[in-house]
């Protein structure tokens, strides 16, 4: 029925016709989903590491939440949020239902667990290589969290990007929470949803390939990041 | 260290949050449904009321039923859908303020130009669904207690047809939005019930056509609420019912009417009627 070339060909023309519109849906896109990812790596770095650290009763069954909550589907985190949110719920009263800001926190929710499960992971295997430096330094248990962090950082950033891919990619939460509402809470995803409805199948794949492109933009920025940070620190 | 660049990071996360929870406080929000926003009409009627009022209207387009309970919650100022016995409902229950037609299009069955169940130009309606039943011919289901679901339930319900029975046969409900499954709908070769503006909108036709139209009963009206600001305290009763005046207005009549696509009037408007 379509040809890639075709598809190609579109995604193209999107970029070489680049509207207001688009710009607005691509910007509240990046907006929504780095400020959620911001958030979940403010929540979720400090959680996994102290569970990647540290022997505690309970830790158990809080690593096996954590795992299970990568998991979580969107729809429900949007449900929950919209539950929330609304004004019948408890929440209702700071209206941010069908705002960004209802979306960033659905996102956050939907991504907190993954940083805090994977940075656990992360953090596990260097507290091991560690621990003898940290007994003859006597060092605090906060001043461990937060050396094994920033030794930890590179690894880090992959896993603040696999939070990203995971709510840039996400329709079903932003839906409920925000409303697909034009100019005020259409992002990319809602937006090829909508595209989809509409039948311009085309079109709508053709915004997937430019999602595709933001993508591989945030990840090619974080590698040079990363690339030129590790050069700096070894020069 | 690592902790001033999370501190930084909060703060960044932060400020995008709050200039998006300050965004401009003259709108209002419209819960409404898919065949509105999906065919053009409210990007083609809504700027003339912003124009007109510095007022912005926030359309969350969803089926009727979930539009409908959405503004249970209060979590919208007006409710502009198409169904007339749920809306009637959803203001006896002192949920809204009034109910007022706004304007009416019609269903239609499209279907594949094989026309396995032969309704190809019937015009009536409860004959062409019992022969679809008959025959078994694919149908697909929108399933999802929006406007045009309920339309069709009353057609199947007077044609003496259990389509319950018949679920995951010949009778597919796909549950979803009009466009979805239009896309479904086409892509197995089924019959769907559909209102003729997202027909007319959707893009993604391929060869089907309309099968059955112009029955009485394929009479598809809209009505205007307001969300009933004494239960809900946050409804923004005067902007919500400027726009209901502008909307049932010769003004917004008229800008309803002049809402044409490839030449064709979508909507009909038949306010005070």
């Amino acid at each position: 029925m379509f040809s890639l070339g075709d598809i190609m060909a579109e995604a193209f023309g999107l970029i070489l016709t680049w509207d207001r519109n688009l710009s607005e849906i691509v910007i509240l896109s990046l907006r929504v989903t780095l400020s959620a990812v911001a958030l979940a790596c403010l929540i979720g770095l400090p959680l996994g590491a102290v569970v990647g650290a540290f022997r505690f009763p309970g830790r158990g069954v809080v690593t096996l939440l954590l795992n299970t909550l990568m998991g979580l589907p969107p729809v429900v985190v949007g449900l929950f949020v919209y539950l929330m949110l609304s004004n019948a719920g408890p929440l209702g009263i700071l209206g941010l239902l069908y705002t960004p800001t209802a979306m960033i926190v659905a996102q956050t929710i939907l991504v907190t667990p993954i940083v805090a499960a994977l940075t656990k992971q992360v953090i596990e295997d260097l507290h091991g290589e560690y621990t003898e430096q940290f007994a003859s330094f006597g060092l605090t248990a906060r001043a461990r969290v937060a050396a094994l962090l920033w030794d930890a950082r590179y690894s880090l950033l992959t896993v603040a990007l696999a939070g990203f891919g995971r709510a840039v990619a996400e329709v079903g939460a932003v839906l409920i929470v925000g409303g697909n509402i034009n100019h005020v809470t259409r992002v990319m995803t809602t937006t090829i949803a909508l595209e989809t409805s509409k039948g311009n199948l085309q079109l709508a794949l053709a915004l997937g390939v430019l999602l595709l492109g933001l993508a591989l933009v945030v990840n090619a920025a974080v590698m040079a990041l990363r690339a030129s940070a590790v050069r700096a620190a070894y020069a | 260290m690592f902790r001033r660049h999370l501190l930084s990071l909060a703060l960044a996360a932060l400020a995008f949050g709050v200039t998006a929870a300050q965004a401009q406080d003259d709108f209002i929000v419209v819960q409404s449904t898919t065949s509105t926003q999906n065919s053009g009409l409210f990007e083609h009627i809504l700027p003339m009321f912003q124009d007109k009022t510095g007022i912005e209207v926030r359309v969350v387009a969803v089926g009727t039923g979930q539009a409908i309970k959405n503004a249970m919650n209060g979590d919208g100022d007006v409710l502009f859908v198409h169904a007339k016995a749920a809306e009637e409902k959803f203001v006896a229950e002192g949920h809204g303020l009034g109910r007022a037609d706004v304007m009416y299009n019609d269903f239609i069955i499209i279907g594949p130009p094989v026309d396995p169940a032969g309704v190809a130009g019937m015009t009536d309606v409860v004959a062409a669904l019992t022969r679809i039943a008959e025959t078994q011919a694919p149908f697909a289901s929108r399933g999802d207690d929006s406007g045009t679901h309920k339309a069709e339930l009353r057609l199947w319900n007077e044609a003496g047809i259990d389509v319950q029975a018949a679920s995951g046969t010949w009778y597919r409900e796909t549950g979803s939005g009009m466009g979805a499954t239009l896309n479904t709908g086409t892509g197995m070769g089924a019959y769907v019930l559909t209102d003729r503006a997202t027909w007319i909108a959707f893009g993604n036709k391929g060869d089907y056509r309309i099968a059955v139209e112009g029955d009485a009963r394929l009479f598809n009206q809209y009505g205007i609420i307001l969300v009933n600001p004494e239960r809900h305290p946050n409804v923004k009763a005067e902007a919500g019912q400027r726009f209901i005046d502008w909307v049932l207005s010769d003004e917004g009549q008229a800008a309803i009417a002049s809402f044409k696509l490839d030449g064709q009037q979508l909507f009909f408007p038949n306010a005070g009627g």
